[in-house]
């Protein structure tokens, strides 16, 4: 039966304090002090949603063989591109087969349940025998607006499969409904809502009920028969009502982040997913709601196997990586929201060359250099002639994926002079364990925090933004 | 078998414009002022250069392509005009190739001349762009030579286990030292002595490089005509400054990218230093280099490249720097006319700049407070790219 094989999630290190919002737009709109306990998850500037959902995406897949995986599916609101398909970028950054199939799921926030659905069933129809789905939100709401209060980023990732299922997909239920309780335009970054009365009264309040009554309907069970249940919903005293009125024990609905993640869009009710499976026990029944233009709802029950699942650093491993981004005015320039001056350097022109991009695609965004078969060096970028001194074999090379290596800070700087929305830019080279070394920028951590001979490992990010274009450039 | 260029090269007459944030100039400008000053040196007019090399190494902002910058602003008569281009050896690159020329017999009389202009940028620093190529755009660290070079500091720093304070006040010394020597040079850029107090205290630009680590950018230019001894002597040079040794080593990927470099040295620079003392018959070389001109883009190159050149030991360039052997009046003076730290580094006229300092010290031309004495043989050098992966070149000339 298909099922979740493994699970992986993605929560950004720096965390913004909600009063640390209002204390700079609360001025502006004084009825966001309600919204402002706890913090958020704020995506560092070199992040977005594709980067965030590619990390899940890693964590998921952990040691498990990339070239089993027949499927990926990447599910968000805020994907870099419109027209270029992004799960393919995440596929080759994954160093998935090239004949691996695969979609974007976006325009509702339930996209995240749909790529999931659809994956369990594409599984389930046997023509694919494993597929990952990777779902990764970055929202914005308008400065001093209540979405920016509740929004927080992350991503999460699941790998389905037949063999080795931690949680079996029993049946699921969906609901469609063009019920524009928020929205977004094509031409816009900043999410628009309507009254929260109505959401919370007609959205919340009906939908919910009524897909979790056409699930249990569906599979002949009570809500009392689940352990978890585990709904998406951005309103504090909505949950509260929700949960008397499903009567369902409290300690059974599964927090929902909100004080330390905030509502991450597609990816939310998938995150509080991978929380429940790092909570559960064999046995387990797990409903899974989401909730945007509608509702899917989905059945899982948790197998033996999720006592050998291990490794993945999951929600709470990426919860308990955490560092306040103390200032309100840096989160408004990382996410673009305010025009600020970055040098003349910064407005150099830049050509993406995309049949060079195509050419090198896998060393690019795999981060694939090459082992030498006489000598067995490894060399990033992938070389013809072996660099190796003593070797200069010619075509005697192997791909060698570098993204899942560690390695060591050889040397390192913090740069003020490079045009940077965080100055300084630390950058230095990196001498890999297994031979291999490489020049890279240093990201989430401080000037204070380098040393020479420190450990690093590699993390997927957005390299640069060319606004003349519109271009989105990703490397390691 | 080849026998190298030593003493098959005479230098008959240099240029050097003034270096500097020279707004009211075009690097054409810079070139005629540059030239006007080697041909009134050689003594030869115009017409008796028979090819030339120009130096240029920033396409976009400087005086474009090919050879026709040259031919065209000189005004010299269809003669053969190679333009180069080697990063930093940009310079030194024009010279070789003239040189070469002169040295193959193929012409009696050739014409280096390097020129950049930098300062229309609209900002500090040298411009970024596609130096490294294309692919490297998308992959490399967004980066600045700065950074690039502050690395050499933090990895020597680590290996040596230097105190990076202490670390900062031999840096320090360094620039302190060419600004001392540069304040006495109406050619520099940079007139100001600065103390070592102050350049410590300096903003940061890339750590552990504050301020005053770094050389300044300027516009300028510089020229050379070489020819071989005998025609330098029949047009009245008694006894003049000959070629010994020209070297240039280039960067195979083995530092960047293989395991073998520890990140505190430039060994370009230390393959580029052996191959012209051996062509210079140099055998040691801190007793038998007079002075040097070093490329100092960063105080920290020039303390490695003390350690490559072999003049200190490895390890131990702070210990030298501490006691003043660097200095104007010390055992090996370096920087003499104030270095890149003061002249700036207009890439393409860099080189010639430096072997017009030393040109200039071994003919003893300068006033007594700047004068090396009686100095035999100086030593250029120029480091183009970055530690790991770059372009050096080593000039040796004497007399």
């Amino acid at each position: 039966m298909a099922g979740i094989v493994s699970f992986g999630a993605y929560v950004p290190r720096y965390r913004l304090k909600r009063m640390s919002i209002f204390q700079s737009m609360g001025w502006l709109n004084p009825a966001t002090i309600m919204l402002s306990q706890g913090e958020k998850a704020v995506a560092n500037s070199d992040e977005d949603s594709l980067t965030m959902a590619t990390a899940a995406g890693l964590d998921c897949l952990g040691s498990i063989d990339r070239s089993a995986v027949d499927a990926l599916f990447y599910a968000s609101t805020t994907m870099p591109y419109l027209e270029r398909q992004n799960a393919g970028i995440i596929a080759t950054a994954l160093n998935l087969r090239e004949d691996v199939r695969s979609a974007d799921f976006s325009g509702a926030l339930k996209a995240g349940t749909s790529a999931l659905i659809s994956a369990l069933e594409a599984v389930g129809s046997k023509n694919v025998r494993r597929a990952l789905v990777c779902a990764g939100d970055c929202r914005l709401g308008m400065m001093g607006s209540p979405q920016e209060m509740i929004f927080g980023d992350g991503a999460a990732a699941f790998l389905i499969g037949e063999k080795d299922v931690i949680a079996e997909f029993k049946c699921s239920s969906s609901l469609t409904c063009d019920f524009v309780d928020h929205y977004r335009g094509s031409k816009t970054p900043f999410d628009r809502q309507w009254e929260d009365r109505w959401i919370r009264d007609l959205g919340f309040d009906e939908f919910i009920p009524k897909v979790i009554r056409n699930l249990l309907q569906k599979c002949n069970l009570k809500l009392s028969d689940f352990q978890k249940l585990i709904f998406q919903c951005q309103y504090d005293g909505e949950r509260k009502t929700l949960t008397k009125k499903l009567n369902m024990d409290p300690a059974r609905i599964q927090d929902p982040l909100q004080g330390v993640i905030g509502e991450t869009g597609t990816a939310h009710s998938l995150i509080m997913l991978v929380k429940a499976l790092e909570e559960a026990k064999p046995g387990d029944k797990l409903l899974v709601v989401s909730f945007g233009s509608g509702c899917d709802a989905l059945f899982f029950e948790v197998t033996e196997k999720i006592k050998e699942i291990k490794g993945n650093l999951g929600v709470q491993g990426h919860l308990s990586n955490r560092t306040e981004l103390t200032s309100y005015q840096k989160y408004a320039v990382f996410r673009g929201m305010v025009p600020v001056d970055l040098g003349l350097r910064a407005e150099e022109d830049f050509w993406t060359r995309w049949s060079l991009v195509w050419r090198k695609r896998k060393a690019i965004f795999g981060l694939v250099g090459s082992k030498c078969k006489k000598c067995g060096t490894p060399q990033y970028p992938p070389q013809r002639i072996c660099v190796n001194p003593a070797c200069g074999a010619i075509d005697e090379m192997d791909d060698y994926p570098f993204s899942d290596k560690k390695g060591r800070i050889l040397s390192y700087t913090g740069d003020m002079l490079a045009a940077s929305s965080d100055p300084p830019e630390m950058y230095g080279s990196v001498q890999f364990d297994g031979g291999g070394r490489c020049m890279m920028n240093f990201t989430d951590c401080t000037l204070n925090d380098l040393k020479v001979g420190m450990p690093v490992s590699l993390s997927f990010r957005l390299k640069y933004y060319d606004p003349k274009r519109d271009i989105h450039g990703y490397f390691w | 078998m080849a026998t190298g260029i030593r003493d098959k090269v005479a230098i008959l007459g240099m240029g050097c414009c003034r270096f500097g944030e020279r707004w009211e100039a075009m690097a054409e400008d810079l070139m005629v002022e540059a030239f006007q000053e080697a041909l009134q040196d050689a003594g030869i007019e115009k017409k008796e250069i028979q090819a030339a090399w120009l130096g240029s190494h920033i396409d976009e902002i400087n005086v474009g392509k090919g050879g026709l910058p040259l031919a065209s602003t000189l005004k010299l008569p269809f003669r053969p005009v190679t333009r180069v281009e080697n990063y930093c050896a940009t310079g030194t690159e024009a010279f070789r190739g003239a040189c070469y020329a002169v040295a193959s017999g193929a012409y009696d009389i050739c014409l280096a001349l390097g020129a950049e202009k930098l300062k229309d940028t609209g900002y500090g620093g040298l411009p970024g762009g596609a130096a490294f190529g294309q692919l490297n755009r998308l992959i490399a660290p967004n980066a600045t030579a700065p950074g690039l070079f502050a690395q050499l500091a933090t990895s020597y720093f680590a290996k040596y286990e230097i105190d990076p304070a202490l670390g900062k006040k031999a840096l320090a010394h360094i620039s302190a030292k060419s600004h001392a020597n540069g304040a006495m040079n109406p050619k520099a850029h940079l007139h100001r002595a600065v103390t070592e107090e102050e350049i410590i205290k300096a903003p940061m630009i890339a750590y552990p490089l504050g301020l005053f680590d770094c050389c300044g950018v300027s516009d300028g230019s510089a020229a050379a005509i070489v020819t071989t001894p005998e025609i330098a002597r029949s047009l009245g040079k008694k006894d003049p400054v000959l070629v010994k040794g020209l070297a240039i080593a280039v960067s195979s990927g083995e530092e960047a990218i293989y395991t073998n470099w520890d990140g505190a040295h430039l060994e370009t620079t230390y393959r580029a230093g052996q191959m012209a003392f051996q062509e210079a018959g140099i055998k040691n070389p801190r007793r038998e280099i007079s002075m040097m001109e070093v490329h100092d883009c960063f105080s920290i190159t020039e303390l490695t490249v003390y350690e490559d050149l072999q003049i200190s030991p490895r390890g131990r360039a702070i210990e030298d720097i501490r006691n003043g052997f660097y200095d104007l009046k010390g055992q090996v003076p370096c920087q003499t006319d104030g270095g890149l730290k003061c002249f700036g580094h207009p890439i393409g006229a860099s080189g010639l700049r430096m072997l017009y300092e030393m040109y200039s010290q071994l003919l003893e031309r300068w006033p007594e407070e700047r004068r090396v004495k009686s100095p035999k043989i100086g030593l250029t050098h120029n480091l183009g790219g970055i530690p790991s992966n770059n372009v050096c070149s080593v000039a040796i000339i004497g007399r």
